[in-house]
C-alpha cells in the first residue's frame, strides 16, 4: 500500500483542516504511532492547553469558517480564473465545511465545471461534492447531466463509474428521463467492464425507485436475471439487489431467478471456501452475497419444481449443519459474518413455513442463541423466534424455551433485549401458558422501563382477555394491572373490562367483591375508582347482602374518592350515584342530600352541574317503575373487535400484531362466548351513563366480504388478472347522482368510503378519488384499479398512480386520475378495489362516473342561432328522441339546474314554450368538438318528458340523450 | 436498504455522512445529534442495534469513532454490523493503520472507498482488492 500522503499534497486544504482540528481534541481510531499525531501536538501545545473551554474553541471554529467561507467566496467571485486543482481544493474544503454541520449555498457551480475536467482526480471532487450536497430537484440538474452524458460516453470505465455512481446517488427524475433508456443497454451489454455493470444495475435500482415508470421492462429483463450466473461475483451482489426489487414488484416476470439463485447459493455454500478467493470473509464464502439471495428467495413460495427445492432445502440445511460445527476461526468476524447468513437462511425458512423438519431445527438453534453470551445474537434470536412462533409446525417447539425466555426478561441489561422478551412470551402464548406469562409480565412490569409499560399492558390485557377460562382470574389480572401501572392503563383497557363484566353474568358478583375490596386500599388509582365505580353502579346490588358491604358503605366508599377525582370521573360517579337510587331505595336520601349540595349542584364544570341537577330532578319526579326502566341494567354490548388490540396494532404498526392474530385465530376458540348481540334496546334506554359506550366505537366487523361469485362484469373483463367483484349495490344509482354534479360520496359501506372530486375542461379532467377508512383497524394490501374495457380504452385515457398499499384506521388517502377524452364513449370505467381487512379479503367494483357530458362546454346563443343550428342537423342519424315518465316531481328550478350540471348553457326566451328547457354546448374530446342542441319538454299533467338531442354524431346524440333522460 | 452512513465521533462531530434517501441538510444536523445521542447513552452489554424512529440503527465503536448505520426492516443486521467491520477493515488495509485524523485528511478518498461498497443503499462490493483498485489507480496518476 502506498503511503498516503495527508491532504493529498493539497496544502491549504491540510492546513484549514488541522486548523478546525486544533480546536477539538485528539481522536483515534487504532493508531498509537501515528508520526502525524505528533506534528498536531505540538500544534496544541502551542495553543496552550487541550483543555481549552468547549464553548470557546466551537466559537473559534466557527471563527475560522467563516474566515475560510468569505475566503473561498473571494475566489470563485474574483476575476480570475481559478484552474482546476484550485478549483478542487476549495470545493474540498466547502465539503468539509458541510460536515460540520454548516450550510453550504455556494460552490455547486464550481463543481459542476470540475465535471467536465479530463482529470480524473478533480472530475471525482466534483462528483463527490455533487452526490453529498446536490439534492434531486436542484436546477443543476441538467447541466450535471450533460457532463454525465459526456461521461457515459466516455467508455472509459473509471468515468462511466463515476457518472454512475452519480446517478444512483442524485436519482431524480430529469435523470431518470435522461438515462432510463441507456443503462439497461450499458447494464446487458456483452463488452461492459465488470464494475461497470455493478455501478449499472444499482443505478437502474434506483432510476426504477424514483420513477418506475421510465424504466420499462423489456428484453433486457431476462438478460437481468441471467447476471445471477455472471462469473464475477461483485457483479451478481449488485443485480441479487436489483432483481429483489423488480421481484417484488413483477413476480410473474422475474420468477425464474428463483432457480438461478438457488443454483447460485448451492455453490457458495458447499463449496471449500477457497474457491472464492477474495469473497471469502473470515473463511466464510460471501456471506453478504448468500444474504442478498436468500432475501431474493423470500420474495417467492417455495420453488415448485422439486429439484430446486430439493436443491434448496439441502442449502438451508447446510448452513444450520455448518452452525453447529466447531468453527474454523476463533476470531469473532468469522462467527458474525456465518450468523448473518444463518439468520437469513432461517429467515427463509420461516417464510417458507413449510418444511417443519427445517423449522425446528431453526428453533433448537435460536434456543441457543437465547443463551449465547453475545448480546447481539441474543436480541436477532428473540427477533426472530417471535416470528417462529406463529407457524403452527414449530409453536410447541417455541414454547419449550419459555423458561429461558422468563429468565431474560429478569436479567437482560438492555432495554431493547428486554422488549424483545416481552413480544416473544407474546407470541408464544397460548392457552396453555396463558397464566405463567401474564404472571411474569405483570411482575415484570413493576420495574418496567417507562418507555414500554404501555404496551406490556396492552399486551397483558389482550392475553387475560383471549386466553382466560376462568374470568375472576381476568378480572383479577386487570386490576393488577390497575394497581401496579395504573397509570399506563389506556381508556381502552379499562372499558374493555367493563364490556366483558357486563356481556358475562357469571362473572359480576366476583367482579363486584373484587373492585370493592381494592378500594379499600388508602390510596388507589383513579381508573380502579371508574372501573369500581361502573361495576358498583351496575352490580352492587349482588354483594350488598353483606353487612359489610352493604348500600351504604359501598357509596360512602366510592364517595370518599370523589373529592380526588378528575372531573370525567366524577361524572361517572354521579351516573352511578343514580344508579344506587334504583338499586338502593335506602340511601336514596343520602345521595339526593350529596346531589343537592352547593359543590354539586353549583359546580363551576358544567357537566358536572348539569348532571347534578338532572338526576337529582330526576330522583325526585320519577316513580319506581320509571327509575327501574331508565336506570335498567345495562344491556350486553355487541361483541366487535377488542379495542386493545386495535390500539396495540396502532402503536406496533400491522405486520408484527396482525400476523401473530391471523395465525393464531385457528388455534384460539372465541373465548367471550359470544353473548347476545346488543338488543335494538340499547338505543332506546336512555341511561344516564350512557356517554360511557362511546368506547372509540370500532364499527361491528363486516358480515364478510361481499359475495364474489359469477358477476356479470367478471365475465367481461376475464382477462383481468384477478377476479373482479360485481358493482356493488347501489352502484348504478350513485351513478347517475353524479352525471349533473361532480362532487360527492360516491359509495359507502361499513368499512369503507368512497368521495370524488372532479373537474373537467374542455376534453381534460381530473379526478380526485379519497378513499375513507372508517374502521380502526388498517387496511392492508389496499389496491384500487381502474378497469376499462378494450373499447373504452381506446376513447378514454385515464393515468393514475398507485395508493399507498396500507391505509391507517380512521385515515383517508387521495388518488388523482388524470382524465383524457380522446374521442366520444359510451362505457363508463369501473373502479374495483381489494383489500384486506383484518382477516379477510375485501373485494368492492363501483362504476366510476365519468360521462360524456363532463366534456361539454356551454355556448350561449340566441334564438334565431339556435334554431338556425337546429335545422342545420336535422338529419334523423343526428336527432334522437326519448319520451320517458317522470321519476322525481317536475320542479323548474330542479331541472334548470341538472340542465346545468349536465354542462349545457341554459339558454333562456329560446323556446317559444316557456316551459321547455334549451341547451346547448360543445363537448371537446382530443379529435374533433362535437355541438350538441337540446330540448326538453315537460307535460305535467301527463307526468310525462320528451327530450330531443340533436348532434353531428349519432353516438354522441344517443349517449347524451340516455345520460339525462335518467336525471328526471 | 441502508438509509444512511455515519462516522461521528464521541463530540458528537460528524466524519463522514453519506444519505442513500435525501435528507433535507437542516434536518440532518438534528438527525446526527440524536444518532450520536443515542449510541453513547449504551454500554457494552447492550447491543448493537437500536430501534430508532420507523428504522434501526446499527452502530460498532472504535476507539472514539462510532460507525453508525441506518437500515430500514429488509436488512439482515448481523450483516450489517459485519459489514461495518469490513469497511474498517478496507481503511485500515489503504490507510495502514487507520485513525481519525485519516478520515479527516482523505475524506475524498474515503468516499471513494465506501461508494465503492456502498450504492444506492444496497452492499455493492466486499472484496477488498476490488474496492481499492479505482484509489490504486488515483494514486498512481498523481504520482
Amino acid at each position: 500500500m502506498p503511503a498516503v500522503s495527508k491532504g493529498d499534497g493539497m496544502r491549504g486544504l491540510a492546513v484549514f483542516i488541522s486548523d478546525i482540528r486544533n480546536f477539538n481534541f485528539r481522536n483515534k481510531l487504532s493508531a498509537d504511532n501515528d508520526s502525524l499525531w505528533k506534528v498536531f501536538s505540538r500544534c496544541l501545545s502551542t495553543l496552550g492547553s487541550r483543555t481549552v473551554a468547549k464553548g470557546k474553541s466551537k466559537e473559534a471554529e466557527i471563527k475560522r469558517i467563516n474566515k475560510e467561507l468569505a475566503n473561498i467566496r473571494s475566489k470563485f467571485k474574483g476575476d480570475k480564473a481559478l484552474d482546476g486543482y484550485s478549483k478542487k481544493k476549495y470545493v474540498c474544503k466547502l465539503l468539509f465545511i458541510f460536515l460540520l454541520g454548516h450550510d453550504i449555498d455556494f460552490g455547486h457551480m464550481e463543481a459542476v465545471n470540475l465535471l467536465s475536467s479530463n482529470r480524473y482526480t478533480e472530475k471525482q471532487i466534483g462528483y463527490l461534492f455533487i452526490s453529498v450536497l446536490v439534492n434531486s430537484n436542484s436546477e443543476l440538474i441538467r447541466l450535471i447531466n450533460n457532463a454525465i452524458k459526456n461521461d457515459l460516453a466516455s467508455r472509459n470505465p473509471t468515468f462511466m463509474g463515476l457518472a454512475l455512481h452519480c446517478i444512483a446517488n442524485v436519482g431524480s427524475r430529469e435523470m431518470a428521463e435522461a438515462f432510463a433508456g441507456e443503462i439497461p443497454k450499458i447494464l446487458v451489454a456483452g463488452d461492459t467492464m465488470d464494475s461497470v455493470k455493478q455501478s449499472a444495475a444499482l443505478c437502474l435500482l434506483r432510476l426504477y425507485r424514483t420513477s418506475p415508470d421510465l424504466v420499462p421492462m423489456g428484453d433486457w429483463t431476462s438478460r437481468v436475471v441471467h447476471l445471477l450466473n455472471d462469473q464475477h461475483l461483485g457483479v451478481v451482489t449488485a443485480a441479487t439487489s436489483l432483481i429483489t426489487t423488480l421481484a417484488q414488484k413483477n413476480p410473474e416476470e422475474f420468477k425464474t431467478s428463483v432457480s438461478l439463485a438457488v443454483s447460485r447459493l448451492s455453490r457458495i455454500v458447499t463449496s471449500a471456501s477457497t474457491d472464492l478467493q477474495d469473497y471469502t470473509y473470515y473463511f466464510v464464502p460471501a456471506p453478504w452475497l448468500s444474504v442478498k439471495l436468500l432475501r431474493l428467495l423470500q420474495c417467492y413460495p417455495p420453488p415448485e419444481d422439486p429439484a430446486v427445492r430439493g436443491r434448496l432445502t439441502e442449502c438451508l440445511e447446510t448452513v444450520l449443519n455448518k452452525a453447529q460445527e466447531p468453527p474454523k476461526s476463533k476470531k469473532v468476524q468469522h462467527s458474525n459474518a456465518k450468523n448473518a447468513v444463518l439468520f437469513e437462511a432461517i429467515s427463509l425458512i420461516i417464510h417458507h413455513d413449510s418444511e417443519p423438519n427445517l423449522l425446528v431445527r431453526a428453533c433448537n438453534q435460536l434456543g441457543q442463541f437465547l443463551q449465547h453470551r453475545e448480546t447481539n445474537l441474543r436480541y436477532l434470536a428473540l427477533e426472530s423466534m417471535c416470528t417462529l412462533a406463529s407457524s403452527e409446525f414449530s409453536h410447541e417447539a417455541v414454547k419449550t424455551h419459555i423458561e429461558t425466555v422468563i429468565n431474560a426478561l429478569k436479567t437482560e441489561r438492555d432495554v431493547s433485549v428486554r422488549q424483545r422478551a416481552v413480544d416473544l412470551l407474546y407470541a408464544m402464548c397460548d392457552r396453555s401458558n396463558a397464566q405463567q406469562i401474564v404472571a411474569e409480565m405483570l411482575s415484570y412490569l413493576e420495574t418496567a422501563d417507562y418507555s414500554i409499560r404501555e404496551e406490556i399492558v396492552l399486551k397483558v390485557a389482550i392475553l387475560a382477555e383471549k386466553y382466560a377460562v376462568d374470568y375472576t382470574w381476568y378480572v383479577d389480572t386487570i386490576l393488577n394491572l390497575i394497581r401496579i401501572a395504573g397509570d399506563y392503563v389506556s381508556e381502552e383497557v379499562w372499558y374493555r373490562v367493563i364490556q366483558i363484566v357486563i356481556n358475562r353474568d357469571d362473572v359480576q358478583g366476583y367482579a363486584a367483591k373484587t373492585v370493592f375490596e381494592a378500594l379499600q386500599a388508602p390510596a388507589c388509582h383513579e381508573n380502579l375508582v371508574k372501573v369500581g365505580g361502573y361495576i358498583l353502579g351496575e352490580f352492587g346490588n349482588l354483594i350488598a347482602g353483606d353487612p359489610r358491604s352493604s348500600p351504604l358503605i359501598q357509596f360512602n366508599l366510592l364517595h370518599s374518592k370523589f373529592h380526588l377525582c378528575s372531573v370525567p370521573t366524577r361524572a361517572l360517579l354521579l351516573s352511578t350515584y343514580i344508579k344506587f337510587v334504583n338499586l338502593f331505595p335506602e340511601v336514596k336520601a343520602t345521595i339526593q342530600d350529596v346531589l343537592r349540595s352547593d359543590s354539586q349542584l353549583r359546580n363551576a364544570d358544567v357537566e358536572l352541574q348539569q348532571r347534578a341537577v338532572e338526576y337529582l330532578r330526576l330522583s325526585t319526579v320519577a316513580s319506581t317503575d320509571i327509575l327501574a326502566t331508565v336506570l335498567e341494567e345495562m344491556p350486553p354490548f355487541p361483541e366487535r373487535e377488542s379495542s386493545i388490540l386495535a390500539k396495540l396494532k396502532k402503536k406496533k404498526g400491522p405486520n408484527t400484531v396482525t400476523d401473530l392474530e391471523e395465525a393464531k385465530r385457528e388455534r384460539s376458540a372465541d373465548v367471550n362466548g359470544g353473548p347476545e348481540p346488543a338488543p335494538a334496546s340499547a338505543a332506546s334506554t336512555p341511561s344516564p351513563s350512557a356517554d360511557l359506550l362511546g368506547l372509540g366505537a370500532t364499527p361491528p366487523a363486516p358480515a364478510g366480504p361481499p359475495p364474489s361469485s359469477g358477476g356479470l362484469l367478471v365475465d367481461v373483463f376475464s382477462d383481468s388478472p384477478s377476479a373482479v367483484a360485481p358493482l356493488a349495490p347501489g352502484s348504478e344509482d350513485n351513478f347517475a347522482r353524479f352525471v349533473c354534479k361532480n362532487n360527492g360520496v360516491l359509495f359507502e359501506n361499513q368499512l369503507l368510503q368512497i368521495g370524488l372530486k372532479s373537474e373537467f375542461r374542455q376534453n381534460l379532467g381530473r379526478m380526485f378519488i379519497f378513499y375513507g377508512n372508517k374502521t380502526s383497524t388498517q387496511f392492508l394490501s389496499f389496491t384500487p384499479t381502474l378497469i376499462c374495457s378494450d373499447d373504452l380504452q381506446t376513447n378514454l385515457s385515464l393515468q393514475t398512480k398507485p395508493v399507498d398499499p396500507t391505509v391507517d384506521g380512521g385515515a383517508q388517502v387521495q388518488q388523482v386520475v388524470n382524465i383524457e377524452c380522446v374521442s366520444d364513449f359510451t362505457e363508463a370505467p369501473v373502479l374495483n378495489i381489494q383489500f384486506r381487512y383484518g382477516g379477510t379479503f375485501q373485494n368492492v367494483s363501483v362504476k366510476l362516473p365519468i360521462t360524456l357530458n363532463k366534456f361539454f362546454q356551454p355556448t350561449e346563443m340566441a334564438s334565431q342561432d339556435f334554431f338556425q343550428r337546429w335545422k342545420q342537423l336535422s338529419s334523423p342519424q343526428q336527432e334522437v328522441q326519448n319520451i320517458f315518465k317522470a321519476k322525481h316531481p317536475m320542479d323548474t328550478e330542479i331541472t334548470k339546474a341538472k340542465i346545468i350540471g349536465f354542462g349545457s348553457a341554459l339558454l333562456e326566451d329560446v323556446d317559444p314554450n316557456p316551459a321547455n328547457f334549451v341547451g346547448a354546448g360543445i363537448i371537446h374530446t382530443r379529435t374533433t368538438q362535437i355541438g350538441c342542441l337540446l330540448r326538453l319538454e315537460p307535460n305535467l299533467q301527463a307526468q310525462m318528458y320528451r327530450l330531443t338531442l340533436r348532434t353531428s354524431k349519432e353516438a354522441v346524440s344517443r349517449r347524451l340523450c340516455a345520460l339525462l333522460s335518467e336525471q328526471f | 436498504m441502508i438509509k444512511f452512513f455515519l462516522m461521528v465521533n464521541k463530540q458528537g462531530q460528524t466524519r463522514l455522512s453519506k444519505y442513500y434517501e435525501h435528507v433535507e441538510i437542516n434536518k440532518r444536523t438534528l438527525l446526527e445529534t440524536e444518532v450520536i445521542k443515542s449510541c453513547l447513552s449504551r454500554s457494552n452489554e447492550q447491543c448493537s442495534f437500536i430501534e430508532f424512529k420507523d428504522f434501526k440503527l446499527i452502530y460498532r465503536q472504535y476507539a472514539a469513532l462510532f460507525i453508525v448505520v441506518g437500515v430500514n426492516d429488509t436488512e439482515n443486521e448481523m450483516a450489517i454490523y459485519e459489514f461495518i467491520h469490513n469497511f474498517v477493515e478496507v481503511l485500515d488495509e489503504y490507510f495502514s493503520r487507520v485513525s481519525e485524523l485519516d478520515i479527516m485528511f482523505n475524506l475524498d478518498k474515503v468516499h471513494i472507498i465506501l461508494d465503492e461498497m456502498v450504492l444506492n443503499g444496497c452492499i455493492v462490493e466486499t472484496n477488498r482488492a476490488r474496492i481499492l483498485a479505482p484509489l490504486l489507480i488515483l494514486d498512481k496518476m498523481s504520482e
